[in-house]
């Protein structure tokens, strides 16, 4: 089993003829993913990449029954994006886009709210379940299928993790990248949650960063309810204070959001925590021989 | 991006916010010739990027217009040092000169973004020109905040709310009620991340104005105000930073004398982090993006080996998708462009991560190749000492 996404998933593009999404697309192919349509506004009719392109994503869901959107369109038309495919009933919506507005991702998140979407990103390398579908820009080579979910605000530091979960002899569940952004789709607790109900997620990583308070807020889910075992990592543990350190929302601002708090908040709901990101994996195989 | 208090104030003020009167001196002259249209007493307040001015020094009164030129004379040119600019401090270039008000109460106002309701949130204090962090940790219950509704925007009745709850009352109150409205509107407009007004005052007369300001916006939306963008003043940033942003890349000088190049956000951070529990210690943090270019790398390394500091580097890229034999081939081009003699330690993975190792090794200059983080991060600090 995996989360979100699987064999079953059939995906639109949005963007799927622009140069990254061209790229990725042919990638997400050749993965295996079910890439049914894409989208870009006045090329409907065409082919692109062997996949048919629509004018609108309602038309591509109407058309295919595409039940997921992986959407590489510019900063300032991404929000849009995201509202549009949330209308035409995309159950799993995951944004690629880097550098959307605060205020554009305000008014998407506010417009999703009625909708049954689930939206992962924005500013997000995406979500892989090893083996049956990736929806995003990750390397798939590096994965295997396997045991563990990932949750990471990052997108490197998370291919870092994978790779060092392979090498200690675990594979992946599901791995998702919920975005580096101050506002952002499905948040820890909510991948926590599916993970929790996911019966081939043995053990969980948590991959945090400086800024805003989501790490504090998923250590009092998972005291509360978690019962699997998770590890953690916090990046930006020697960050200066006021700094935007790459990512939008990887700020410490007012004297919040700093990896110490974060990393004391992990540990006292029983979490592994790694110090060094070179240790991450490593602490997955402790949590494991320690059940 | 950050702007100055008189371009805050002037944002501001088309939107409708009392400010005082005051205008711009970059002469002593000029802060002359403002202080006798104004009328003393003046204030003079150093225009810089960092906040704690008046402790530094950075903010004094002029009785006469006089006074008002000598002051000015010793302020122009100083270098201001507060708690936020570093030991290094400031160049001041520039005064707000401004008309002397006699305040009866300081409050304080302030408009972010609240991440986890995902809507904006403002903040009203009794207690303000104080730091308003300072009053978050010893008196929260002073702190009153109403959170906007995207759809709705800001409601008359949160702002009379606010006003009621600052204890303001009959024309006071009105005025308070109008400015915060707008002060809002100023905040939506310009898609800023961070607006405040610290002290907000009320006068012996009774009106209601913004005695300072203080305006950051969301580096997102920036391309889509023009307006806003010409505000910004590359003498109060850092000159490789300067120099960064021109190729899209997220460079922040540190302390250190190990310099850093990575790709993306998180795995930067993570590799400064790991320099420091290796005894080293990070001269900077240098995102390249995580689908890196060859282009970016070699910019990159251009900023990387042009800081003064560095006396090793690391490289610690994960490409996945992106080809390690194209990075490599950038850091040597740079290297050789250069001809840099500092030691450079290279963790390179990704598709075809062989042919990367055989192009470093191939161009005759001294990489020390790195299996792993751990492994890099050691080597470069044992090179650094």
């Amino acid at each position: 089993m995996s989360i979100l996404i699987d064999k079953k998933t059939r995906v639109v593009v949005q963007g799927i003829t622009g140069g990254e999404g061209t790229f990725h697309t042919q990638r997400m192919i050749e993965y295996g993913t079910n890439v049914v349509a894409g989208v870009t506004p006045g090329k409907g009719g065409t082919t692109h990449l062997g996949v048919p392109v629509f004018n609108t994503v309602a038309d591509a869901v109407g058309q295919t029954g595409a039940n997921a959107a992986a959407i590489f369109v510019p900063p300032f038309a991404a929000a849009d994006a995201i509202m549009e495919a949330a209308a035409a009933g995309v159950a799993v919506v995951v944004c690629i886009t880097e550098g959307i507005p605060t205020f554009d991702m305000i008014k998407a998140k506010a417009y999703l709210q009625t909708r049954p979407v689930s939206l992962i990103g924005p500013n997000t390398p995406g979500i892989i379940s090893p083996g049956k579908c990736k929806i995003g820009i990750m390397p798939g080579h590096i994965h295997t299928p396997g045991s563990i979910g990932i949750i990471s605000r990052s997108g490197t530091l998370t291919y870092e993790a994978v790779q060092q979960v392979s090498k200690v002899g675990f594979g992946q569940s599901t791995a998702v990248g919920i975005g580096g952004d101050p506002i952002v789709g499905l948040k820890y607790i909510d991948l926590l949650k599916l993970f929790k109900k996911d019966r081939d997620t043995e053990a969980v990583i948590l991959i945090g960063e400086i800024g805003g308070t989501a790490e504090e807020e998923a250590a009092a889910y998972i005291k509360k309810e978690f019962n699997k075992p998770v590890v953690s990592f916090i990046a930006g543990q020697t960050a200066p204070p006021g700094r935007r350190m790459g990512h939008a929302g990887a700020i410490i601002a007012g004297g919040k959001g700093t990896a110490k708090e974060k990393m004391q908040a992990l540990e006292e709901a029983g979490v592994l925590v790694a110090k060094s990101p070179a240790d991450i994996g490593r602490r997955v195989k402790e949590a494991l021989q320690k059940r | 991006m950050k702007i100055h208090e008189y371009q805050a104030k002037q944002i501001l003020s088309q939107h409708g916010v009392a400010i005082p009167r005051g205008e711009v001196a970059e002469t002593p002259g000029k802060a002359r010739e403002i202080a006798a249209k104004i009328g003393p007493p003046v204030v003079l307040k150093a225009q810089i990027h960092a906040g704690g001015r008046g402790k530094g020094g950075g903010i004094k009164v002029a009785q006469s217009v006089d006074e008002a030129r000598a002051l000015a004379g010793k302020m122009i040119g100083m270098t201001l040092v507060t708690h936020q600019t570093g030991p290094q401090g400031r160049l001041v270039k520039r005064l707000l000169v401004e008309e002397a008000l006699g305040v009866a109460r300081e409050l304080y106002l302030g408009i972010v973004i609240d991440r986890e309701r995902e809507c904006p949130v403002i903040m009203a204090s009794t207690e303000g020109g104080v730091e308003i962090e300072k009053v978050a940790a010893e008196h929260p219950e002073l702190i009153f905040k109403e959170w906007i509704n995207p759809a709705a925007g800001f409601a008359g009745f949160q702002a009379r709310n606010l006003a009621f709850k600052l204890g303001l009352a009959g024309e006071t109150f009105k005025q308070a009620v109008k400015l915060l409205a707008c002060l809002y509107r100023a905040f939506r407009a310009t898609d800023a991340s961070l607006a405040e007004i610290n002290p907000l005052v009320v006068t012996s007369s009774g009106n209601v104005l913004a005695l300072d300001a203080k305006m950051n916006f969301d580096d997102n939306a920036v391309p889509r105000h023009p307006d806003i963008q010409a505000l910004r003043d590359l003498d109060e940033e850092e000159p490789l930073e300067v120099e960064a942003s021109k190729y899209n890349l997220n460079y922040i000088k540190l302390d250190g004398n190990i310099g850093c190049m990575v790709n993306g956000a998180g795995l930067a951070m993570a590799t400064t982090d790991i320099i420091k529990y290796s005894g080293g210690d990070p001269a900077n943090f240098l995102d390249v993006g995580g689908g890196v270019t060859e282009e970016a790398v070699t910019n990159a390394f251009k900023i990387l080996v042009s800081d003064k500091s560095v006396k090793a580097a690391l490289v610690n890229i994960f490409g996945g998708i992106v080809r390690c034999d194209m990075i490599a081939s950038g850091i040597v081009k740079a290297a050789k462009e250069l001809g840099t003699k500092i030691p450079i330690v290279v963790r390179l993975e990704g598709t075809n991560v062989e042919l990367g190792k055989k192009i470093l090794k191939d161009s005759g200059l001294a990489f020390t190749p790195a299996a792993s983080m751990k492994d890099a991060a050691k080597k470069v600090v044992s090179l650094a000492r």
